[in-house]
């Protein structure tokens, strides 16, 4: 029996932005597969909400093309958009109307029928864990709640593809892993997800592949795992002539022998993404 | 055209949290202005022949739909820019069309609101005019007119702050200019035809033309009916435009 082909979900093409003076895209071009969990890192202002903004159709791309399960964002934009669920950066629920309220809303704008709506506002809100907060306004809400009401809102009218813009940004810790897992729960579902964030951890927690941003040009993509084990497994961090120097290592042992050389304070710890960014562009992440 | 009605359904949801003091706030002006032109002014006034109060009543109804209806610009503008809900419209699959349909026809509602209050007072006040289906036709289209140039100018402006630029200049001048107080036949003839181009003089001169009982001319309802198609087709142009 022939094996079924991955499908694309997402596909840029040499994608460009200019805001005036600022190119903030610089021809990006990448796919992400059907059910895959994609992080797109970067620090802030390399342009990881401006490739969002241009795939949910809040903005247009100065050239390239973009495609949300084939559908072109642009020439295709109704279509496309039906493909795709948004959770952007900032709330923006109303905060006045009652949870129940702001997704019925939602559900309207996605011309589903009211049978449908109540059954899938009911489903979302024993999913995110706030079914006993469904008639509460969202200002009554805490950060974390009115997060995950976002991500329900945007799951309400069953997108195949899920953009989350930073969706812990803000967040404490605790609440942050909830919010990955249910994320995790997500994609489990059969959701594809693309997934902005600066946290290094969340990219390497949740991510099927990462793709490395800055200044509006792709660094580098693929697997966590694979790209952290290009530089080795463990990282040596020591200080000369108060500069911070990194040195990688395959062993732990390794990287024992080499401190015991050197006469500073220093520190052996596991190999992480942030370190990837680093060697790559010689900044930090966030 | 689908979504509209999700649209114009989020409006009133809104609209019924705050009904009592929207309902209030549109109550103040009409009353300030029927106790301190009427009855201050002119109890015993009449202009040509019709007495003040009953001249003055017509007038403010016009001018309300014409404030009530451009009011949305501001609702629009603070889930724009501060609560960020628009963004929510702009990835929905709708275009924009529906978008302006909704904004508008609850534009349209907020203006009969407002004309319902005033007619209202009014009756309370002893004056009886007719409230006929060309005095409620005057008012839809000059609402619609309003609410579709709402929904364009708040698609042009970039923050708050423009908003307050919008009703000094836009909405103020043809509040006082357009008929609602004065008959414009006692203006300079420059004048009159100056004034011939506001939306708000034919809105106020076929709404009193009807309360008073007369038969409103055509002409008003054709050049409300023309610029309330172009401010709707602009305002689906600046929807369409309001990307980044």
């Amino acid at each position: 029996m022939a094996s079924r082909e991955p499908k694309l979900a997402v596909e840029l093409r040499n994608l460009t932005k200019r805001y005036r003076k600022v190119q903030a895209l610089k021809g990006i071009s990448l796919q992400v597969q059907e059910g895959e969990l994609f992080a797109y890192l970067g620090p802030n202002g390399s342009g990881k909400t401006t490739t969002i903004r241009i795939l949910v159709g809040l903005t247009k791309a100065t050239s390239g093309d973009a495609f949300l399960n084939g559908y072109h964002v642009e020439r295709d934009s109704i279509h496309a958009k039906r493909q795709c669920g948004y959770v952007p950066q900032s709330l923006n629920l109303d905060h006045e109307l009652t949870v129940e309220q702001n997704l019925d809303i939602h559900g309207r704008l996605f011309n589903m029928s009211r049978r449908k709506r109540k059954n899938r506002i009911a489903y979302l809100l024993h999913y995110i864990g706030l079914a006993d907060r469904a008639r509460s306004p969202v200002k009554e809400l805490s950060g974390g709640m009115r997060r995950r009401v976002m991500i329900a809102r945007a799951l309400l009218h069953e997108p195949r593809i899920l953009f989350l813009d930073e969706p812990t940004v803000g967040l404490d810790p605790a609440i942050r892993r909830k919010i990955w897992a249910l994320i995790k729960r997500i994609q489990m579902d059969g959701t594809t997800i693309f997934l902005t964030t600066h946290y290094i951890e969340e990219a390497e927690f949740l991510a099927d592949r990462v793709a490395f941003l800055s200044q509006g040009e792709l660094i580098t993509i693929g697997q966590p795992q694979d790209l952290m084990d290009s530089l080795g497994k463990w990282a040596l961090d020591t200080v000369e002539n108060e500069q911070m120097k990194t040195f990688y290592f395959r062993s732990q042992e390794e990287a024992r022998q080499h401190a015991s050389v050197h006469p500073g304070p220093f520190s052996i710890r596991r190999v992480n993404l942030e370190d990837v960014f680093i060697s790559l562009t010689g900044r930090k992440v966030a | 055209m689908r979504g509209w009605s999700a649209v114009f359904y989020r409006e009133i949801l809104i609209l019924k949290t705050k009904i009592f003091r929207q309902l209030a706030s549109m109550s103040v002006m009409p009353l300030l202005y029927i106790v301190a032109f009427g009855y201050g002014l002119g109890n015993e006034m009449t202009v040509n022949g019709v007495p003040y109060l009953a001249f003055l009543i017509p007038g403010l109804a016009a001018m309300s739909s014409m404030i009530q209806g451009f009011n949305i610009a501001s609702e629009i503008n603070i889930t724009r820019f501060y609560w960020r809900v628009f963004e929510e419209f702009q990835v929905a699959p709708i275009r924009s069309i529906a978008y302006v349909t909704g904004e508008v026809l609850f534009g349209v509602t907020r203006a009969a609101m407002g004309v319902g209050i005033i007619t209202g007072l009014a009756w309370l006040f002893g004056i009886r005019l007719s409230y006929n289906f060309f005095f409620w036709l005057a008012m839809v289209m000059n609402a619609f007119l309003f609410a579709s140039l709402a929904v364009s100018l708040a698609m042009l402006v970039r923050s708050h702050a423009d908003q307050a630029l919008l009703v000094n200049f836009v909405i103020t001048p043809m509040g006082f200019l357009g008929g609602t107080f004065f008959p414009v036949e006692k203006m300079p003839h420059w004048v009159q035809i100056l004034l011939e181009y506001l939306p708000i003089t034919h809105a106020a001169k076929a709404m009193r033309a009807a309360a008073l009982g007369n038969q409103p001319d055509p002409e008003s309802y054709v050049v409300l009916g023309i610029m309330g198609v172009m401010f709707f087709v602009l305002a689906v142009i600046c929807v369409s435009q309001a990307k980044d």
